[in-house]
């Protein structure tokens, strides 16, 4: 019987090596993928309990881990909770991450590859390990003027500020308004933050919503800017003195459809300057170009600019439009697209874009907003370095829309944006959407002194402010202005 | 000329060395639980420590005076799982009672069931002084085994846990039969392929190139299958239905030498999966859970669970008492060897899949060397039996196989499993004491020169 308990033998070690070889598959090959996967629990109690790095703006934290006496011992805390939360996001046992604690996870949590180092010093010298630390872009000052800006005009108001350095595409303020308190998600007491994400989800203002960077809107008159450089870069216009067509109203042959100006005024006859036509803001001139450019050649001119595109580094972005996909425009609505209406969507971050492509003689920077990422020892992982993301227009067209929209602000319907001493320049937009609704108010510039510069865009979707004084320069122009002084310091 | 006989050396030094190691890996393990989970040793460490060294020499001392030629490798590896799965218990009952201080601990009924299992151990190696005369009762565990079998079906005492009607209620215990009905059946086969093993070896008809046995050969042993697997049927529990044709294979295979009988218990149990996936919904579950457990996270949680811990523990370990096996469904009896690997890492795992293969191997080397069929069969069977449920529960928690239920031998909390799992080491020591001493001194005519008797051609 020696022959087959011989065999039996073998069979046994067959089994044995199946099971050693298949368990240095599990927790060895496969364990990366494992821990990677949706819902796991000990990985997000594992990243919950550790000491996360700090989310820090100008050198203060505005996201960071305190010790706690529970079974997770760390707390995180954001010291300026709303003002910042569009940017940190929250960290929440229940629902996860958002924002920069999302994007940015590896890093925090000390799970980044160019932190194996510290891993493993840390394991031997039996350590907590801690993750590293990210430095925003944001300039404080800045972001607090905007934030109070909105604030001042009401309790209720709805609005978003962005401002980037036109030079680099560094972000230096985002406002979005209503926001929330991410300490009430990132609370160990997670009845409490189930009955917060409750509230906050089924807030119909959506104040979890970032609404520099995921909401789209018409963005009216400031559209223009584009229309305007498309019109000098396929020459349709050379020189902001030449005379374009004007007039009370744009009427489309064929279509019974007119379009009219604000107000129903004439832009100042039936034929007025290209700049003059930006500086009133005229809807029949525009609309007028936007008809000779085309649409194809409009739409290539804003995809210019980034429309179409998630551009920003850091943080997600919906994608601004020009048309829903393939749509053709009939000659009414590529009027009204050139104004900024139709179909047209923008986000504000978006239009800061557009003016800080302008101001940068027509190089649109990459946005980003993470500045520099450091391990817990504080040496530099990584720090952003600016990128050029196109070419909007060339140097010579860009001064051009630059004296434009200089001349908004000195005569124009910018003038609340006046800074003295400073070279400014904007353009304001009031979009219409449905007639219960209250317009947008829009405003974008830029502005520089020296080597400082600046662009803003500035949305106000809605205050208590009576619908009819609703003008983009009165509502958002004076934030704008607050927020180009803190950044040069004026 | 005299040639001196071979003596086996007892290696009972070795033996009792061995156990020291095996009772500190339990010691240190339940320190580093306390140091894990609440950051101090627990202060019973000592009192658990003196008990364990207190019975591991008493198990030592007792193996030396009844069976002085067993196996020295088998004992101190039992001590050393058992040890590390009472660790992990206890370890899993602080854990599972920080998510809910209400539910149950096992630790210390596991404590008294290991203690059971020594006693029950130490009375098979004394009261069995001759392995043999189990053969005598070959009929009478044939019966047992069937009886345990069908315990769990009668109305009042059976009692359905988890879909499977497996366990049995009597008077505030209850246990698992089957766990004592393997044992039983180890032993009525063996008892009866020894006497019969030549008629179904020989007398029979040849078919396709298998030698088949005469039907009244083959009849008695093939109704106890089928009732055992029937049974195991109707009872919904696939594991031991996996474990008892296993075994029944393997040992006719051993008795009889002939590899058909492999092929035909290989086709069996092809044919049986077959008609279980097809007919049974509760094996498609597990096999569907098998072969995509993400595909429904909520039905697979624990399959899912297990993995993640298996992955969280990577290749060193959380520590014991720094993972968080608790958030397994019965981390502390099917899963444990997800547990395991959690906090020990795949480092300890393969450890533990190691002194799971060396007690299978010994097993199978003590059947080797036996000297008697009876004693050869049976060892053979409780070794390969031993290590297919190894391989079918740690398989099944790995993801290698399909999950069934069984126990994971000495480490899953169960007080069946636990002592039947000493029984089986008792019985293996016993064969083993019984094969490595040396052939009593046959009464040796001093043979003398003088009166020696010369052939003279």
């Amino acid at each position: 019987m020696n022959r087959p308990i011989r065999n039996i033998a073998i069979a046994c070690l067959v089994l044995f090596v199946a099971l050693m070889l298949n368990v240095n598959y599990v927790q060895f090959v496969q364990a990366d993928s494992l821990n990677a996967k949706n819902g796991n629990k000990r990985v997000i109690n594992e990243e919950f309990s550790r000491d996360r790095g700090t989310i820090l703006v100008d050198g203060k934290p505005v996201a960071e881990s305190v010790k706690s006496k529970d079974e997770y011992k760390f707390q995180r805390r954001y010291p300026e909770s709303n003002l910042y939360a569009p940017l940190t996001g929250y960290f929440s046992y229940v629902f996860g991450r958002g924002g920069i604690e999302n994007s940015q996870n590896r890093v925090l949590s000390g799970s980044d590859n160019r932190l194996f180092v510290n891993r493993v010093v840390e394991l031997v010298s039996n350590k907590q390990p801690k993750g590293g630390s990210v430095e925003l872009t944001i300039d404080p000052l800045a972001q607090k003027t905007a934030a109070d800006g909105l604030e001042a005009l009401g309790k209720g108001t709805k609005g978003a500020v962005a401002a980037i350095d036109p030079k680099t595409g560094a972000v230096l303020a985002m406002v979005s308004q209503p926001s929330y308190d991410p300490n009430k998600l990132a609370s160990h007491d997670f009845a409490a933050v189930q009955k917060s994400w409750n509230d906050l989800t089924a807030d119909k203002d959506q104040p979890m919503v970032n609404r520099t960077t995921q909401q789209t809107l018409p963005p009216g008159s400031t559209f223009k800017l584009v229309t305007a450089a498309a019109a000098l870069e396929n020459g349709v216009v050379d020189n902001i003195d030449d005379k374009v067509k004007a007039g009370s109203t744009l009427r489309f042959p064929g279509y019974g459809y007119t379009l009219p100006n604000e107000n129903g005024s004439n832009c100042g006859g039936d034929e007025i300057t290209f700049e003059r036509a930006l500086n009133v803001s005229c809807n029949v001139a525009f609309g007028g170009l936007a008809l000779k450019i085309g649409q194809d050649k409009l739409a290539a001119q804003a995809a210019k600019f980034g429309f179409g595109t998630d551009p920003l580094e850091g943080l997600s972005m919906n994608p601004s439009r020009f048309t829903s996909a393939d749509a053709k425009l009939e000659p009414p609505q590529l009027g009204q697209s050139g104004i900024g209406q139709f179909e047209v969507a923008a986000t504000p971050l978006q239009m800061a874009m557009v003016a800080a492509g302008i101001a940068n003689d027509g190089n649109v920077m990459k946005p980003y907003v993470v500045d520099t990422v450091r391990a817990p020892n504080l040496r530099v992982l990584d720090k952003s370095r600016p990128e050029r993301l196109s070419e909007a227009v060339s140097s010579s067209n860009a001064r051009k829309l630059q004296d434009m929209m200089i001349s908004t602000v000195q005569v124009g319907t910018a003038t609340s944006a006046q800074i003295p001493g400073v070279e400014v320049g904007a353009k304001t937009g009031t979009a219409q959407s449905t007639a219960d609704r209250p317009p947008y108010a829009w405003f974008v510039s830029y502005a520089k002194d020296g080597d400082d510069e600046v662009a803003v865009a500035v949305l106000v979707e809605s205050s208590d402010t009576a619908r009819n004084e609703i003008a983009g320069g009165r509502l958002a122009g004076p934030i704008a202005k607050s927020v180009m002084e803190a950044v040069l310091g004026k | 000329m005299t040639t001196p006989a071979w003596v086996p050396r007892k290696r009972r030094g070795a033996e009792f060395f061995l156990t020291v190691l095996a009772v500190f890996i339990g010691i240190f393990a339940y320190a580093a639980v306390g140091l894990g989970v609440e950051g101090t040793i627990p202060a019973d460490t000592y009192k658990l420590g003196f008990a364990l060294i207190l019975v591991a020499v008493a198990t030592h001392l007792i193996v030396r005076r009844v069976a002085p030629y067993a196996d020295p490798v088998l004992l101190p590896l039992v001590i050393a799982l058992n040890g590390l799965g009472l660790a992990m218990i206890y370890r899993l009952d602080l854990g599972r009672q920080q998510i809910n201080p209400d539910r149950a601990a096992f630790a210390n009924s596991q404590l008294v069931w290991t203690a059971v299992g020594i006693i029950a151990f130490a009375a098979i190696l004394i009261l069995i002084r001759d392995h043999r005369r189990l053969q005598t009762l070959t009929y009478t565990f044939g019966a047992a085994a069937i009886g345990l079998l069908i315990l769990p079906l009668l109305p009042g005492i059976g009692r359905t846990i988890n879909g499977a009607r497996i366990w049995v209620s009597f008077a505030g215990f209850s246990f698992q039969p089957g766990e004592m009905a393997k044992v039983c059946l180890a032993i009525f086969f063996a008892g009866y392929l020894v006497v019969k093993r030549d008629a179904l070896a020989l007398a029979g008809r040849r078919v396709l190139g298998i030698d088949l046995p005469r039907g009244r050969d083959l009849g008695p042993i093939l109704g106890c299958w089928l009732i055992s697997v029937g049974i195991l049927v109707l009872q919904r529990d696939l594991g031991s239905s996996l474990l008892f044709f296993g075994l029944f294979v393997v040992m006719l295979y051993v008795a009889t030498e002939r590899p058909g009988w492999i092929v035909v218990g290989g086709l069996l149990f092809g044919l049986g999966a077959y008609f279980g996936y097809a007919a049974f919904s509760h094996v498609r579950v597990r096999f569907d859970a098998w072969l995509d457990p993400f595909g429904d996270p909520d039905r697979n949680g624990q399959i899912i669970n297990g993995l993640f811990g298996l992955a969280h523990g990577g290749v060193l370990g959380q520590g014991l008492g720094q993972g968080s096996p608790q958030l397994t469904p019965y981390s502390f009896s099917d899963f444990i060897a997800a547990s395991m690997g959690e906090e020990l890492g795949l480092t300890g795992l393969m450890a533990i899949l190691l002194i799971y293969g060396l007690i299978a191997e010994r097993g199978l080397r003590i059947a080797l060397t036996c000297r008697d069929a009876f004693g050869k069969l049976l060892a053979a069977g409780l070794a390969f039996s031993f290590a297919l449920q190894v391989f079918v529960v740690i398989g099944g928690v790995t993801r290698l196989i399909p999950l069934t239920g069984l126990t994971t031998p000495f480490m899953a909390q169960g007080g069946s499993s636990v002592v039947m799992n000493w029984a089986i080491i008792g019985l293996l020591l016993r064969i083993s004491d019984q094969t490595r001493r040396p052939a009593p001194e046959i009464s040796t005519f001093d043979s003398n020169d003088e009166t020696q008797v010369v052939k003279l051609s």
